[in-house]
């Protein structure tokens, strides 16, 4: 079987998907919602790197590595974020943060 | 005496009982310390109007003689665009002379006071507030630009209100004086906006300028409107001149008016500020002349009052009251003068009138020292043997109030009869009748208070109410009245004899001379009245003679006649006739009910209105719907937006992502 570009967007299309879903579904934790968000990034980057091998043009892999960098430093804000609300709250619980309600 | 007038010496005028004003209502009274006792005040402001009234005097022989005229504008308070708004003075005819009679009856006036308000607390202050009167007076008679007039006409009527409501612990008193102070405003609007017509149209507030443009101005009409601009002009200022001179329907201030010292009521409401209007007319008579509905319009007004308000006169009881319908009645006449472009002759009345009913007024108050305070003619009688002064000079002015031949007021009030008969204008007819009945209510009236004061059975202990609470340090027991110091007298004696011969003297120069000439202006081909008077004249004796054969003579006598019968005769004749003509008298009786209307239709229409645009307009749009209507707008707003502000982490994202596949469908797919 041959492995076109379809095949690829669709991997990056069922990881997006993957992505949305858990972070509606998750009522639970936060770090579920933070994974989620990486691996919606990772869905793009799979985009990315489909099309830019596809059209032969390598300004698409690079920009992955911007995403992948930024997307780490994100992550490593994220964490901070998540642990200082832990300290402060004693709970990642996503139903019960709702302190931006107006 | 010099060709020219000296600035120096018309400034004096106006500026000496400005400085005695100031002084007295400064240092003399409570306000700067009580510094200046009774007399220095009164002497300090006498001086300030003898000063004025000597520079007048001077002043009217120097026009009168040398034909002097001045007409310069001394000082301008400021340009705006094209607009000066100066002070000046305009010395002619009609200045000079309005000049010496103001001076003189509040020369007057000022030494009556001192005997008048003699047990007055408000002493000095009332004679800083006379001066002021007179400086504001003369401020509106010598200026020669309609911003100065209107200054001062709205000076005459602050003074006006002051001293109405000069007892202020008198709730009557001030009721008066605010409601001479609103009808005077319903006035005042309908003059400032004449003015400013003048001012839009004309370019100028100066009269010789603005009448330098009557002919531009006949000629155009109210933009918008098929409406003469003249005559709108005309009407505007003449609803001034019925406001300030108490024509109907903007009367009903003048007998209220009452509460005032007398003194005042003959100076303000009787022999100067009450014909301001009439002078404001005179002097705007090239506007007037080029507009005959206007002049009509002048001529009704002035018929109706002449003759309705004498009609009150005839049952009023207060003495002060009856001169005061008298005065409606005579400013009455005065006006249908002016309808019939009769200008010079509604001047020279207001001259004799100004004499004697001043006169009048002064002898009134003389009558009510006299009677402890006592006002109700009722309540008097037989007080001549008591005043034969007053009675004297009382007799004097009414017998020249009712016109009787070689007396000031025949001359004025009989050519003002047949000026009215000779005006071709539609409303001369019923001008002409009224002011032929209004001689015989005018001396039925006048002799009835005449007889009821000072003939006949003495009643003054028959008063059910009388007030014991003068503040008069004499014997209280003591009924009888006295005859009243000399310096009440003085005054009486002085404006007698002008009150009697100044018409005699001054008719030919005022009337068919050429004394008014370059202040008065008559079209004579459209007017032809005073050209018709002029034939008729053969001299002041001819008049007066030929005035025993012509009908206001005889009316005048039937007024006297029957009043002498029906007060000193047969007193049982009114009494039958009030009751046998009920509904009219309570007519009378409740003044036409025009104080019923003013109160209950215009007042409360008025107040209904407010009520009106405060409820429905200001509290429900612009507070409920506007200010809080805003906030509930966005209040409601946020309450639903709210709803999506939920604080969980998921839904934001989700919005997000929503969005953002709403961004993209938009994007691939629509555009």
């Amino acid at each position: 079987m041959n492995i076109t570009l379809g095949h690829y967007l669709t991997v990056g299309a069922i990881l997006f998907a993957l992505s949305v879903i858990g972070i509606f579904l998750n009522r639970k934790n936060l770090i579920v919602l933070l994974m989620a968000i990486e691996l919606m990034l990772l869905a793009v980057n799979m985009n990315f790197v489909a099309f830019s091998h596809y059209l032969g043009d390598l300004h698409g892999q690079i920009f992955v590595f911007f995403i992948l960098t930024v997307a780490a430093a994100e992550s490593a804000i994220g964490l901070a974020i998540l642990v200082q609300l832990f300290r402060n709250k004693s709970s990642i619980n996503v139903d019960e943060l709702n302190t931006l309600k107006g | 005496m010099s060709q020219t007038l000296q600035t120096s010496q018309l400034l004096a005028v106006p500026l000496a009982p400005l400085v005695g004003s100031v002084l007295a209502g400064i240092f003399g009274t409570h306000f700067g310390g009580n510094w200046l006792g009774r007399r220095i005040t009164h002497s300090l402001t006498i001086l300030g109007v003898l000063v004025a009234f000597i520079l007048s005097a001077q002043t009217l022989w120097s026009v009168a003689v040398d034909s002097a005229r001045f007409n310069e504008t001394l000082y301008t308070w400021m340009v705006v665009g094209g607009l000066k708004m100066e002070i000046g003075f305009l010395i002619d005819g009609l200045t000079a002379m309005m000049m010496c009679v103001v001076t003189f009856v509040s020369l007057m006036v000022h030494i009556y006071t001192i005997g008048y308000m003699e047990e007055d607390e408000g002493y000095n202050r009332f004679f800083s507030y006379i001066s002021l009167f007179t400086f504001s007076m003369l401020m509106l008679v010598m200026s020669n630009n309609m911003l100065q007039l209107f200054f001062g006409w709205e000076a005459v009527g602050l003074v006006s209100y002051l001293l109405i409501g000069f007892w202020f612990n008198k709730p009557t008193a001030i009721f008066a004086n605010m409601k001479a102070f609103l009808v005077n405003r319903v006035g005042d609007f309908g003059f400032i906006l004449g003015i400013g017509l003048i001012a839009a149209f004309a370019g100028t507030l100066n009269y010789t300028e603005a009448f330098a443009k009557t002919a531009e101005l006949a000629s155009l009409t109210l933009p918008g409107t098929e409406w003469m601009l003249v005559t709108v002009i005309c009407i505007c200022l003449f609803i001034g001149a019925m406001g300030k001179s108490a024509q109907f329907p903007l009367h009903v201030w003048l007998p209220d008016s009452m509460e005032g010292p007398t003194p005042i009521s003959a100076l303000i409401h009787a022999a100067t500020m009450v014909t301001a209007g009439i002078f404001m007319v005179t002097r705007m008579s090239p506007l007037f002349e080029l507009s005959d509905t206007a002049l009509n319009l002048v001529m009704a007004i002035g018929a109706i009052t002449a003759l309705f308000m004498g009609f009150l006169g005839l049952i009023q009881n207060d003495i002060k009251r009856v001169v005061a319908y008298s005065t409606l009645s005579q400013l009455g006449y005065m006006t249908v003068a002016l309808g019939a472009s009769a200008y010079s002759v509604a001047v020279f009345h207001l001259m004799t009138h100004a004499f004697f009913k001043a006169l009048l007024f002064l002898g009134a108050g003389s009558v009510i020292m006299g009677m402890h305070h006592n006002q109700d003619i009722r309540w008097m009688g037989g007080v001549r043997k008591y005043m034969p002064i007053t009675w004297i000079t009382s007799l004097l002015g009414s017998l020249a109030l009712i016109g009787t031949p070689f007396f000031s007021g025949f001359y004025s009030k009989d050519s003002i009869i047949e000026a009215v008969a000779e005006s071709t204008l539609p409303a001369a007819g019923f001008a002409h009748f009224a002011v032929l009945a209004g001689v015989f209510v005018t001396a039925f009236y006048s002799f009835r208070m005449y007889f009821l004061v000072f003939h006949g059975a003495e009643r003054y202990d028959q008063n059910p109410d009388a007030h014991h609470d003068d503040h008069h340090g004499e014997d209280h027991h003591d009924h009888a009245p006295h005859e009243s110091p000399w310096v009440v007298t003085v005054p009486l004696l002085l404006l007698a004899i002008p009150s009697v011969v100044i018409g005699y003297f001054t008719i030919d120069p005022m009337l068919f001379g050429d004394f008014f000439k370059d202040a008065i202006f008559v079209d004579e081909d459209k007017h032809e009245a005073m050209h018709e008077l002029g034939h008729a004249y053969h001299g002041a004796i001819a008049m007066a003679l030929h005035a025993f054969s012509s009908a206001p003579f005889w009316l005048a006598v039937g007024g006297v006649v029957s009043s002498f019968y029906m007060y000193m005769i047969n007193p049982a004749v009114p009494a039958a006739i009030k009751r046998a003509c009920m509904p009219i008298y309570n007519l009378f009786e409740n003044k036409y009910y025009m104080d019923w209307i003013n109160e209950n239709i215009l007042a409360r229409g008025a107040r209904a209105l407010g009520t009106g645009l405060w409820k429905g307009a200001d509290q429900s749009v612009i507070d409920g719907g506007i200010v809080n209507g805003s906030w509930k707008l966005v209040g409601a707003v946020s309450v639903l937006t709210r709803q999506i502000q939920s604080g969980y982490l998921y839904h934001y994202a989700l919005a997000m992502i929503v969005g953002v596949f709403l961004l993209m469908t938009w994007f691939v797919w629509l555009k």
